[in-house]
């Protein structure tokens, strides 16, 4: 397995997190050898075991369609870094046409 | 502002368009796709939120049953086969109208796949493939400000409302529509059109495109004559009415047909309509492989049993225009009648205005004349009117017994949708039951003659058509509530 240095750069900038050339040497060796180890358990896997996404065998785990409380509004923004008309205030959207 | 665009027949005689048509349906749930916060359009902002909507560490989703039982019912509509077991995925972007920095979407797996619709255009039948419809979730709203126009260039800053984050959604996905010919806008039109009333007769969706609740997204691409290599499409996104998905299109193909015709290579992008009647070029596509969709992690999978979807089978109405042909016989309406319900929207309001016991050319009159002209002075559509199908057919019982005649009819409609009363009620406590008595009457009658002694002279001289000015002098007098028959009886057995 080898993590390139432009797929560590592509992966960056779909994470929004700008990297210098200097992180990304360094990161992308790193990121190789935690792809290394999780790649171990491919030499278990087996025809016979079928890739699974979840821990328990359950399928058709449903909530009734019934309404309960929501937040706050005050709960709602309490946290967030900036308010204005009842909603959150981000900064600039960059790097986006319309 | 606008490209080059070539005359439509022109680019017709070189090209045939191939049409791919995605359309984004919000349900009408109680509740949310993952979370108990309500499902509403018009809330005050952040005020449908809750841990699991705003994404916050550690709340886990939970599946909403009736949206999956929507979405089942929706893709059995469409004709297509439903997945016996299949699961959501994580759609990653990061952006602030999503919380979670992913959308909990289907992928590879989606619920309903390989179905058809058919529809007719001007008496040609078409037949549409059904590529897929999967289950998804709407995300929050974003209001820029600054700049010139709540645009997003130029914005000093976004305001995010979430009460929209976790709608969910049903993503209906042609697959790619070729033999449509010059037809292509008409036949893209009259499929998002049979979408809505199919939805609309489910009852699973308000269908509401200038609400956002139907959304399309228009892809176009064109090949030269004879060819067999689909062309390079462009997307227009969130065409919002019918009117302009025929629009936006027709301009598209005028515009590759213009770039082709010229040697140039149309660009894969996305493009933005705008009502002035053209498309701008938006942000250019980000690949499927940009997203890196992977299983969800805390929803197990979804296998609807066979059972299940037999038993939702049998809900599904018939389709539209089948519906359209059986309350045509049913109600006995011209095909212009029908018509005119259709377009209005009318056609629910009427048939429950039936069930209610009102002959149909009754409640088609009272739905598509006096109540159609007040629903379009309040922008609203036949059923938001605050009057009920029970109330306009007890309106026209209290005509059809003589109790008020029509002028009285409209006063009550006002009333009721002033919210008033009900019609009986009303007619009762203001005392505007038609006097029919013949003293009273025959009173209003001589008194009418009198005042009016040239009309009157004219009818005693065979001229009948005079009698309309007395019944009106009548009519007056009795601020409307004269039975007009019965003055014209008095009259003519004075008079004539
Ligand atoms: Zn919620």
């Amino acid at each position: 397995m080898a993590l390139s240095i432009t797929e560590v750069a592509r992966l960056g900038a779909l994470a929004r997190i700008s990297l210098t050339d200097a992180e990304l040497e360094h990161l992308a060796p790193q990121l190789d050898l935690i792809l290394e180890a999780v790649a171990e358990v491919a030499k278990v896997a087996d025809p016979d075991i079928p890739p699974t996404s979840h821990a328990l065998p359950l399928v058709n785990v449903f909530r009734e369609d019934e309404v309960r409380p929501s937040l706050t509004n005050a709960q709602v923004l309490s946290a967030a870094p900036a308010v204005e008309d009842e909603r959150f205030r981000v900064p600039r959207i960059l790097g986006e046409e319309e | 502002m606008s490209e080059e665009i070539m005359d439509y027949a022109e680019a017709m005689a070189s090209f045939d368009p191939v049409l791919g048509l995605e359309v984004h349906v919000e349900l009408n749930t109680a509740t949310k796709m993952f979370c108990g916060c309500v499902n509403q359009f018009g809330s005050a902002p952040n005020s449908n939120t809750c841990p699991v909507c705003l994404g916050l560490p550690g709340a886990l989703p939970a599946v909403n049953a009736k949206a999956i039982e929507s979405a089942i019912r929706i893709g059995l509509a469409l004709n297509c086969e439903i997945s016996g077991w299949c699961r959501f995925a994580r759609k990653n972007y990061f952006y602030p109208d999503m919380t979670k920095n992913f959308q909990t979407s289907q992928y590879d797996e989606p619920i309903a796949f390989d179905g058809y619709v058919e529809l007719e255009v001007e008496g040609e039948p078409f037949r549409i493939p059904i590529e897929r419809a999967h289950m998804e979730e709407d995300a929050g709203k974003l209001v820029h400000v600054g700049g010139a126009t709540g645009r997003i260039q130029g914005a000093d800053y976004s305001l995010v409302d979430y009460n929209r984050a976790g709608t969910p959604l049903i993503e209906i996905v042609t697959k790619p529509v070729y033999g449509t010919g010059a037809k292509a806008p008409q036949v893209a039109k009259a499929y998002v059109a049979f979408l809505r009333d199919m939805l609309r007769d489910l009852g699973v969706s308000d269908v509401r495109m200038e609400q956002g609740s139907l959304r399309c997204d228009a892809n176009v691409s064109l090949m030269p004559k004879g060819a067999s290599e689909l062309g390079i499409r462009s997307e227009t996104k969130n065409v919002n009415s019918l009117r302009s998905i025929e629009q936006a299109l027709n301009y598209e193909i005028r515009r590759q047909a213009a770039i082709l015709a010229s040697g140039g290579k149309v660009k894969q992008e996305t493009r933005h309509w705008h009502e002035e009647g053209y498309t701008s070029p938006g942000r250019s596509k980000e690949t499927a492989e940009d997203y890196r969709y992977f299983p969800e992690p805390d929803l197990v999978p979804i296998a609807p049993s066979r059972e299940w979807v037999d038993e939702l089978r049998a809900t599904i109405p018939s389709p539209p225009d089948v519906r359209r042909q059986e309350l045509q016989a049913r109600w006995g309406f011209s095909e212009l009648e029908l018509r005119d319900a259709v377009n209005a929207g009318a056609l629910g309001v009427i048939e429950a205005t039936v069930a209610q016991g009102c002959p149909p050319q009754a409640a088609r009159k009272w739905w598509l004349t006096e109540l159609a002209r007040r629903a379009n002075e309040a922008h609203l559509e036949l059923d938001e009117l605050p009057i009920t199908p029970a109330q306009v057919a007890e309106l026209q019982q209290l005509v059809q017994a003589g109790t008020i005649n029509d002028t009285i009819a409209r006063k009550v409609i006002d009333a009721v949708l002033a919210g008033e009363g009900d019609p009986a009620q009303l007619v009762e406590t203001r005392q505007l039951a038609t006097v029919s008595d013949d003293d009273a009457l025959s009173d209003a009658v001589e008194r009418a003659i009198a005042q009016n002694a040239d009309a009157a002279q004219k009818i005693r001289d065979g001229k009948v058509q005079a009698v309309g000015a007395l019944i009106g002098a009548v009519m007056r007098e009795s601020k409307g509530k004269a039975d007009a028959a019965k003055v014209r009886e008095l009259i003519m057995a004075r008079l004539g």
